[in-house]
């Protein structure tokens, strides 16, 4: 792995080296390093790109890596990752795409990943999307997450976009049985003319599910951003959706929430809410010495972490 | 150390011009606790503004430690050596305690070092350091952590403007302690806009504004009792 792919990995999953645990690196196109474990088994889809990943039940506090880079430009791939979590077992997945595009033709990254949670399994999922390259070809990444929580599951999914991704069309999709809980923090940046759109269908058909989808984004220079959620009630369940987006510069935001409650006991809620920076937290922290644009950095990041 | 001269404010309001303050002129030397008070809507809080750079005043001039400070901005004051404790605490989403406190002290400060500070103002620190600085906090945990952003900042001259609001009295009385420590101990100008008698019996001199008019300035023994002789009745009855 040349310097770029190792920045890329760093920024992307926090690695500085091959991981501990299971893993499989996905470079340029290729597999460029795996590991599987006991309990943790991937395996290469003969019919199309994509992996399996096969977590055994009861498997308990293991994590597993699946960071994908590209450093070539021009390169357009599509990736179909399942991922069966299997009964009783607690793990951590990270995945994430770096693009390096240091040419003028576009990189893309599509991946469809399909969660299939055991009962009473629990699962967090970390994703990180980063692009940087000097050159002018687009950096586009559409990520669609599908999720089945079985009876008594539990899903976290963490999603951070800060920087460097031209384009993204985000579809998240999920349908919870009985007692299933999803939880959604997803933070976006989009600044120059970036663009991203982010959908959440949730389907909430169990009794006692829950889901809680919480959004936060800031949206820079002439970006927009397009925020869907929709929730579906279908039994006795219990959903929330918020959307916090911070706006500057020339940018546009978007937020639809969308709420059905099929089911008298469905217990619905959306929030979503779009403003400039407070103009008293900007005095505020210039009372403490901090520039305009130094406050500036400051609540976003804030707002951001 | 500050000098405010023939300080005018007038805003734009549907009836016309509104003149918030009125040719105040005012001296305050160094080291000194000076307690400004007067009725709500008197130009108090607008006077505090002025001096840290908030609002700018319509004419007049502000000098701070000889340095005509009228134009500067609020961030160029208070790196000359002034800090501003606001009436209303600012919320912010995703800003921990630790890190406001750090932000106002300039330097990396330790978590005991931003635990003192919190504990000065009655706060106990470990519960708060990790806690966004947001509307999960109760209007008088903001205000102790809004005092608390001042005496970090250990400047040559801190503005409070009514700290008392939003605090109950049990702990305002040890938050005085915090005041006269600044004071005394590190001898630095103290500034409060305040109503509490707490406050105007501790300070060195007492201001009054009214009306948008500077009325009076002068020790305890002379402003109080003046002052305690205008609340006996309504105007609106008296008229």
């Amino acid at each position: 792995m040349d310097e770029i792919q190792k920045s890329l990995l760093e920024e992307i999953a926090g690695l500085h080296e091959v991981p501990a645990g299971a893993y499989n690196i996905r470079a340029n196109g290729g597999m460029a390093g795996r590991n599987t474990t006991a309990n943790i088994d991937i395996v290469t889809k003969e019919d199309k790109q994509g992996i399996d990943i096969i977590i055994k039940p009861g498997t308990k506090k293991e994590s597993i890596h699946i960071p994908v880079i590209i450093s070539e430009s021009g390169l357009t791939e599509m990736v179909y990752n399942d991922f069966y979590i299997g009964e009783d077992s607690d793990v951590v997945i990270v995945a994430g795409c770096g693009i390096h595009n240091g040419g003028d033709k576009k990189s893309q990254h599509d991946g469809i990943h399909s969660f299939f949670v055991g009962k009473n399994a629990k699962v967090k999922y970390v994703e990180k999307h980063y692009g940087k390259g000097e050159g002018t070809g687009e950096r586009i990444m559409n990520p669609t997450t599908i999720i089945e929580i079985d009876e008594g599951g539990y899903m976290e999914l963490e999603t951070v976009q800060i920087k460097g991704v031209d384009s993204t069309d985000r579809v998240t999709k999920a349908t919870l049985k009985e007692g299933a809980k999803l939880v959604v923090g997803e933070k976006l940046m989009t600044h120059g003319s970036q663009y991203a759109r982010t959908a959440f269908e949730v389907d909430l058909n169990g009794e006692s599910s829950s889901a809680k989808v919480v959004s936060r984004s800031v949206a820079k220079d002439e970006s927009s951003q397009i925020f869907l959620a929709k929730i579906n009630g279908n039994n006795k369940c219990v959903g929330h959706s918020e959307c916090d987006a911070i706006i500057m510069d020339n940018a546009k935001i978007s937020a639809i929430p969308e709420i059905n409650a099929n089911d008298l006991n469905a217990e619905l809620i959306h929030e979503a809410a779009i403003g400039k920076i407070a103009g008293e937290q900007l005095l505020k922290l210039m009372t403490l010495g901090l520039t305009e644009e130094e406050a500036e950095a400051h609540i976003v990041n804030g707002f951001l972490k | 150390m500050l000098e405010l001269r023939n300080i005018s404010f007038s805003v734009d309001s549907e009836k016309g011009k509104k003149e918030i303050l009125k040719d105040v002129s005012l001296t305050i030397d160094d080291n000194k606790f000076i307690a400004i008070t007067g009725p709500n809507g008197g130009g108090k809080s607008t006077l505090a503004k002025i001096m840290m750079g908030i609002e700018k005043p319509t004419s007049g001039q502000i000098i701070f430690n000889g340095t005509d400070i009228t134009d500067m901005s609020i961030t160029e004051r208070a790196n000359m050596g002034m800090s501003f404790a606001f009436q209303q605490p600012v919320r912010f989403k995703g800003i921990k305690v630790k890190d406001i406190i750090k932000l106002a002290a300039k330097d990396n400060l330790s978590t005991a070092g931003i635990c003192d500070y919190l504990s000065e103002v009655g706060l106990c620190a470990r519960d708060y350091i990790n806690r966004d600085v947001d509307g999960s906090l109760s209007g008088g945990e903001l205000k102790r952590i809004e005092i608390a952003t001042v005496l970090a900042r250990n400047t040559e001259l801190s503005i409070f403007d009514e700290p008392e609001a939003g605090i109950d009295l049990w702990s305002f009385k040890n938050l005085i302690k915090v005041f006269e420590k600044m004071h005394k101990e590190k001898e630095q100008t103290i500034i409060i806009i305040s109503h509490q008698e707490r406050i105007l019996n501790i300070a060195d001199e007492i201001v009054v504004i009214a009306d948008g008019t500077f009325r009076a300035k002068g020790k305890k023994d002379d402003i109080l009792p003046e002052l305690l002789k205008g609340t006996g009745g309504c105007k609106f009855y008296n008229d």
